[in-house]
């Protein structure tokens, strides 16, 4: 049996472990995007993720939200570009969404999901099938509403699972923004590199509260 | 492809150490502010604001505007990327004097995304913030669609004017009517013919075989409206003029170029293409537009607009009337850009 929900110490813990997960998958996350953008963002995540070292190490936090918001912080200011902007607005908007939370359950997982895919589309103006992280954070969302109720553990491993299946279902479709856009058909077959950092770091968020 | 030799020391401070040499550059007359902008010492109180920026390894552009009667400060990216937000919330503050702050830059959806989020945090401080993209490339959209621009060599007179319009702005509208006059009177369009490098690794940015030339493509190596076969300067010239005159035409919003009309004229080498090169396209131009009775107000041409030692070049034409003719002959200097007062056969 998993855990019924996260502490806001577990949330930072297991944003930190998220951080060490994409460091380690710089090269997968570098050759994703070399196949249809410009190479950068391994490298860029890499970026992100040691500022998010720097600011949550051992920081202590009032609630789940501001854990958040610090992540999206810390992505923001060090990555710079499209993708600091949006994985940005994407922690910062689902953080703050949380208001007071002291827990993170499968309530506050939902509301994290939804607002921050909100914030993401808004803020790029990227729709479901674009061939973007929306793409695998969509059907996360959706996934997070469906499983209210549930422990956080089976949530997140609920959620994780869409996120997946939304990155594989990215291959098939054409690019329409950013630089891959110029690729137009040739951009299908391949992932793309959000959509494939979204999976990795819901996975581990998975891990984490198994 | 061979990988280009770099003069540079960590690959991660790049874009810090480029912006700290500008800065030396100026000798005084500009400062390093935050985690990197760089804006003018002696903005006088009152003044409203005029901020440019955009990813570095341009170079000159987009912080080499910063200058007399050019723009006050730029909030400058790591290489090819957009600054963060708090980098451009850091320049706002210092180069806001009350009286608000145009955000004037390419538009490029990082860049969007970056000055947007800086523009948030400023309200929240209170400084006001208005926002005009440049969009002068006609080959990534037509005109019906020029939120899908993008932003290229037109720049250079865009923040030229709109720095001259910012001496005299009574206030944040004018300065944003004026620019926004600019940015709609001007128009480019490039080629390239070899890539740039990342400084960082010293990969080529893009890929084009050794015989053909990217008409339209832009300044990262996004691509254009045709792969051409390599050709000389006078064939070429017309080509890319035509698709110039072309857009004056299709735009509902502008009148097309006709006999009598006076424009200003930029060639611009995207770094390795030499300014041989730029002036026989120049003398080809020149030709073109008096042949159709247009009048040459002014001529810039060199390297302003650059993508390391990518090679190519693009022309931009600034359609003038009296308003736009008064901050032209207005004088300015820059690292990047200066002028005397007045014009060349003025």
């Amino acid at each position: 049996m998993g855990k019924e929900s996260l502490s806001i110490t577990e949330v930072r813990d297991m944003m930190l472990a998220v951080a060490d997960k994409i460091i380690e998958s710089e090269p997968i996350l570098t050759d994703a995007d070399r196949a249809l953008g410009d190479g950068d963002h391994g490298v860029g995540m890499e970026r992100g993720m040691n500022a998010i070292k720097d600011k949550l190490g051992g920081e202590d936090f009032a609630n789940v939200g501001k854990v958040f918001m610090g992540v999206g912080m810390a992505m923001m200011s060090s990555m710079g570009g499209a993708s600091g902007a949006v994985y940005g607005t994407f922690f910062r908007s689902g953080g703050k969404a949380l208001g007071d939370a002291e827990t993170f359950g499968s309530a506050e997982c939902a509301t994290f999901f939804k607002e921050g895919t909100e914030g993401v589309m808004s803020r790029g103006g990227a729709k479901p099938g674009d061939k973007t992280m929306v793409d695998a954070l969509m059907p996360a969302a959706e996934k997070a509403a469906e499983v209210v109720g549930q422990p956080i553990s089976e949530a997140l491993s609920a959620v994780a699972e869409a996120a997946e299946a939304g990155k594989e279902a990215s291959k098939a479709m054409i690019a329409t923004m950013g630089r891959a856009k110029t690729l137009g058909e040739k951009s299908i077959g391949h992932p793309d590199a959000g959509a494939v950092s979204v999976a990795i770091i819901v996975a581990k968020m998975s891990d984490c509260a198994a | 492809m061979s990988v280009q030799k770099k003069l540079i020391n960590d690959p991660l401070k790049v874009a810090n150490e480029l912006v700290e040499g500008l800065v030396d550059a100026y000798n005084g007359e500009c400062k390093y502010v935050g985690s990197r902008s760089i804006v003018k010492t002696d903005i006088p109180d009152g003044k409203v604001a005029l901020l440019v920026g955009g990813g570095s390894g341009h170079e000159p552009i987009y912080h080499g505007l910063v200058g007399r009667n050019l723009a006050d400060g730029a909030a400058c990216g790591d290489i090819f990327a957009a600054p963060p937000p708090d980098i451009v919330f850091e320049a706002t503050e210092a180069v806001d004097k009350g009286k608000g702050v145009l955000y004037l830059y390419g538009n490029y959806a990082g860049d969007v995304m970056n000055f947007d989020l800086g523009a948030e945090i400023s309200e929240d401080e209170d400084i006001d913030v208005r926002t005009v993209l440049i969009w002068d490339d006609v080959c990534s959209a037509p005109p019906t669609d020029k939120k899908n621009r993008r932003g290229i060599a037109g720049l250079v007179p865009i923040v030229k004017l709109a720095g001259a319009a910012s001496q005299t702005a009574e206030s944040l509208d004018e300065l944003e009517a004026a620019a926004k006059k600019a940015v709609l009177m001007t128009r480019s369009v490039g080629v390239s013919m070899t890539p740039g490098s990342i400084p960082a690794t010293g990969k080529p940015t893009f890929d084009i075989p050794e015989e053909l030339i990217g008409l339209g493509m832009g300044i990262h190596g996004e691509p254009g409206v045709a792969e051409i076969p390599m050709t000389t300067a006078d064939e070429l010239t017309p080509t890319m003029l035509d698709l110039i005159f072309e857009d004056f035409e299709r735009d509902e919003e502008v009148d097309a170029l006709k006999e009598g009309d006076e424009v200003l004229i930029f060639v611009n080498s995207l770094g390795a293409t030499t300014m041989m090169e730029c002036l026989i396209c120049l003398r080809k131009a020149k030709e073109v537009l008096q042949s159709k009775g247009i009048k040459i107000y002014d001529v810039m041409v060199g390297p302003l607009v650059t993508c390391q030692e990518m090679s190519g070049l693009s022309f931009s034409i600034t359609k003038m009337d009296d308003e736009l003719k008064g901050y032209w002959d207005a004088p300015c200097q820059s690292v990047c850009f200066s002028k005397m007062e007045g014009r060349y056969g003025g």
